[in-house]
């Protein structure tokens, strides 16, 4: 074998504190290795060209890259391989920087580490073996969940590009945190004129079908063939006849069931339709409060139904659906700030949270628009918002931005000048960070024309006196402590992950970050795409997110969905399992093990069973090549032999390195 | 003694490539930094870990082995870190058959976004490594290593 081996200096990032000349020097006395040579930047185009002309000129057959991580750039690397004529798969990446120089100080001990790291590739690359990919068709659907406005904007650009779109909804309606909004920054349009078109058009289009009021209860397969299990909860009203007129919600006798859309600032009946716009307008019984349910007495809804609509005996059903893609559009939750002692934990009436006071300045919402305080109904003269609650607060485990509350807070305040003109805001905020299209003029124009006053600095305590709450905090501009009588206090709550989203994940397999975020494959490079091929991400869910940039992730997620099904047949990765029919004994431990049962059992010739892998389900995990006691399943490009040779690498004496 | 000025041990970590490598991966874009002793091996699941590959790494030589995989429930293929935990942990007890300090083998989770842990990790086990000192010679020969062979099956 020829092996060539390129030491990339990254600039400086490696160079910095890496000797490469000398890696490149002790590579070229490491066995196999034909040719060994530093660049400066490997990844370039003329850093790739060099290795498409080393191949032809040294005759190599197999090429190791010294460099980044190859979670960055193997798929680089092996494009440039296989553009030299070789097999993509006879190529072995060292990670020489974040694994090396941009950890260790020590120039000579970084040095040795990297010389190690690369003998240890090209080890492994001596046992490589070329390996092809296969290809299969996809099912051209996709699945989407979550029916907010990334979920609605995903589901549209997919259908109307002429995919078939699941769309998965857990609330009887669609429209999520969007629909519940008043206006939206920076152009105080009316939330629901925006979104609302939209939600009729997801309730048209052919392509889509929309299933509201479900969960996701399983999700087998990979990427091309996923099947969900889809559970569409009972609301005992039949969907099919229910027209949506709302005259059960008229009689129904219980009165005080909690109003999640309204954020809990009215009640509802125990039969209801969330709001007027609803997509689909249907009614759903509230379980726990339903009289007819909980004691068998009442059935007044039954009664009244027109349609005949009401079913107290309807039961969970389960439906399957097979797509080849899935997009995750869950949104996000909200802070619960009742962890602030100081701000009264929920115990003052008149401190609410910013998203109960847009349910308040919405026309639609329990008040009609009417800005009240809810203690005694009368209309405040001084609100005051507190910005940061729940965000950028290490204490409450919560440190990051949540990017968008300083924007809806200047929202809310200029649209409490125009509820009530005599009144006056104030606005508590720790930096003010407006970094979209427009949006700093907003915050200025709060300032400037609606006469918003901005105080800088954290709130210590909320208090109620004679009737007001008292504001107390400091102005760390002006250095002193300031005191302000509030009427109504409205806290900028945080934006955290959507209750349920760990769950998902799991039942996904993907990967969620610290706050339970869904996390992308890589923050750059690919920040619709998640670890698992075949499953993106679009809005919220991956972190905090504005309207603009919730839309223009869920169409990059369409087009990534779109890109996928467009090759035609999709390739399956030839890091799969494969049997050694020979070694094997038919014990199929391996069948048992494997997670995607990707194990099959077969007869050979003799009638004997023996373990067959079907490649395009093994996902190449390895779970199998550890349980099989005859070492007969192994894992193409981790076999054992590949793993101990990189294991023997690592434990012989340091090579080359001319001693000192 | 800082990690710099002292020999260097011969430490092999075995990294599945979705969290636990990930996690070193954001370690060192963060510029965390961490002794050089160890040295990573890429496995695309914890539940790929034979365990005969670390007895190999202690029988050629190496003075302390890391296993990392991702979070229990985090699993990219879903429960291979379960598989690995019932086999390290049962292997963990073998090891003072072979004569090998169990202190020397260490299994953990760290997930792709967790550079810091990870920092902890590779430095609290590096000292840990550090105060045990080089691992007395073995014999691959070893009858112990033989009935290990049997024990786990595959391997080779
Ligand atoms: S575990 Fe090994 S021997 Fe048993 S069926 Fe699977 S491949 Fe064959
Ligand atoms: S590598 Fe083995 S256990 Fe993993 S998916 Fe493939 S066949 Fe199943």
């Amino acid at each position: 074998m020829r092996i060539g081996v390129f030491i990339c200096h990254c600039g400086s990032n490696i160079a910095g504190t890496v000797d490469c000349e000398a890696v490149a020097e002790a590579a070229r006395s490491m066995p196999d290795v034909a040719f060994a040579t530093d660049s400066m930047y490997t990844c370039s185009e003329p850093g790739q060209e060099a290795i498409i002309k080393a191949v032809t000129e040294h005759r190599l057959d197999g090429i190791v890259v010294a460099s980044c991580t190859p979670r960055m750039h193997e798929r680089t690397f092996r494009r440039t391989v296989e553009r030299a004529g070789l097999n993509p798969y006879m190529f072995e990446m060292a990670n020489i920087r974040e694994h090396v120089s941009w950890i260790g100080r020590d120039k000579k001990a970084n040095t040795t580490k990297a010389v190690d790291l690369t003998h240890m590739a090209v080890e492994k690359l001596r046992h490589n073996r070329p390996l092809q990919s296969k290809s299969f068709a996809a099912t051209r659907r996709v699945l989407v969940i979550g029916g907010g406005v990334a979920g609605i904007q995903a589901a549209l650009d997919c259908a109307d590009a002429g995919l078939e779109v699941v769309l998965v909804e857990r609330n009887s309606t669609i429209g999520g945190k969007m629909a519940q909004l008043d206006k939206t920054f920076p152009t105080v349009d009316c939330s629901s004129c925006v979104l609302g078109p939209r939600m009729v058009d997801v309730a048209q289009h052919p392509n889509i079908t929309l299933y509201a009021y479900s969960d996701i209860q399983a999700v087998s397969g990979f990427v091309g063939n996923f099947e969900a299990t889809i559970r569409k909860k009972a609301s005992y009203v039949d969907w099919d006849k229910c027209t949506g007129c709302g005259e059960c919600m008229e009689k129904c006798p219980v009165k005080d069931a909690p109003d999640e859309f309204n954020e809990h600032l009215a009640t509802t009946r125990a039969i209801n339709i969330p709001f007027p716009q609803a997509i689909p307008k249907k009614a759903v019984i509230d379980a726990s409060r339903c009289k007819r349910l909980i004691t068998g007495k009442c059935g007044v809804c039954a009664k009244i139904c027109p349609s005949d609509a009401i079913d107290y005996e309807q039961q969970d059903t389960i439906i399957t659906e097979k797509v080849g893609a899935i997009i995750i559009a869950t949104g996000y939750g909200l802070f619960d700030h009742k962890v602030y002692g100081q701000y009264g934990a929920g115990r003052f009436p008149d401190v609410i949270t910013s998203i109960q006071y847009e349910r308040m300045l919405s026309a639609s919402g329990p008040t009609g628009g009417h800005v009240q305080r809810p203690s005694d109904g009368k209309e405040p003269k001084n609100v005051v918002f507190i910005q940061c609650v729940g965000s950028r607060d290490k204490s409450v485990g919560r440190p990051y931005c949540s990017g968008f509350c300083c924007m809806y807070t200047a929202k809310q305040a200029i649209l409490t000048k125009d509820h009530i003109p005599d009144s006056q805001s104030y606005v508590f905020y720790m930096d003010i960070r407006s970094p979209g299209k427009g949006y700093d003029e907003f915050i200025r124009r709060a300032v400037e024309e609606y006469g918003v006053r901005y105080v800088r600095g954290r709130v210590s305590r909320i208090f109620p006196q004679n009737g007001h709450l008292v504001v107390r905090g400091a102005d760390t501009l002006m250095g002193a402590q300031v005191q302000v009588e509030a009427d109504l206090v409205v806290l900028a709550v945080g934006v955290e992950s959507a209750p349920g989203a760990k769950e998902l994940a799991e039942t996904l397999r993907v990967s969620t970050d610290t706050y339970g975020f869904f996390l992308e494959g890589h923050p750059k490079l690919k920040p619709v795409e998640t670890n698992t091929a075949g499953v993106y991400l679009a809005g919220a869910c991956q972190g905090p997110k504005d309207i603009p940039a919730s839309v223009s992730q869920a169409s990059a997620a369409a087009a990534k969905v779109l890109g996928l099904f467009a090759k035609g047949e999709l390739t399956s990765d030839p890091q799969v399992a494969t049997v050694d029919q020979r070694r094997c004994v038919g014990c199929m431990k391996c069948a048992k093990t494997c997670p995607f049962g990707a194990v099959k059992e077969v007869e050979d010739r003799a009638g004997d069973p023996k373990a067959e892998v079907v490649e395009t389900v093994c996902q190449g995990c390895g779970i199998c090549s550890a349980t099989c006691p005859q070492g007969a399943i192994q894992l193409n490009h981790f076999t054992d032999d590949q793993i101990l040779a990189e294991v023997n690498a690592l434990c012989q004496p340091n090579l080359g390195l001319n001693s000192e | 003694m800082s990690a710099e000025s002292r020999p260097e041990l011969r430490i092999i970590g075995f990294l599945c490539n979705w969290c636990s490598y990930g996690g070193a991966d954001t370690a060192g874009v963060a510029r965390l930094n961490q002794p050089t002793d160890l040295r990573i091996v890429r496995v695309p699941c914890s539940g790929r870990m034979d365990p005969m590959f670390i007895a190999k790494a202690f029988y050629g030589g190496a003075d302390g082995v890391l296993v990392s995989g991702c979070h229990p429930r985090d699993c990219h293929y879903s429960e291979g870190n379960f598989y690995a935990r019932r086999r390290l942990e049962l292997f963990l007890r073998f090891l003072p058959v072979l004569g090998i300090d169990p202190q020397r083998f260490h299994y953990t989770w760290v997930s792709a976004s967790e550079g810091q842990r990870w920092q902890q990790t590779v430095t609290d086990f590096v000292e840990r490594i550090h105060s045990l000192g080089p691992l007395p010679q073995l014999c691959e020969s070893d009858p112990a290593m033989k009935q290990l062979a049997q024990c786990l099956g595959g391997g080779e």
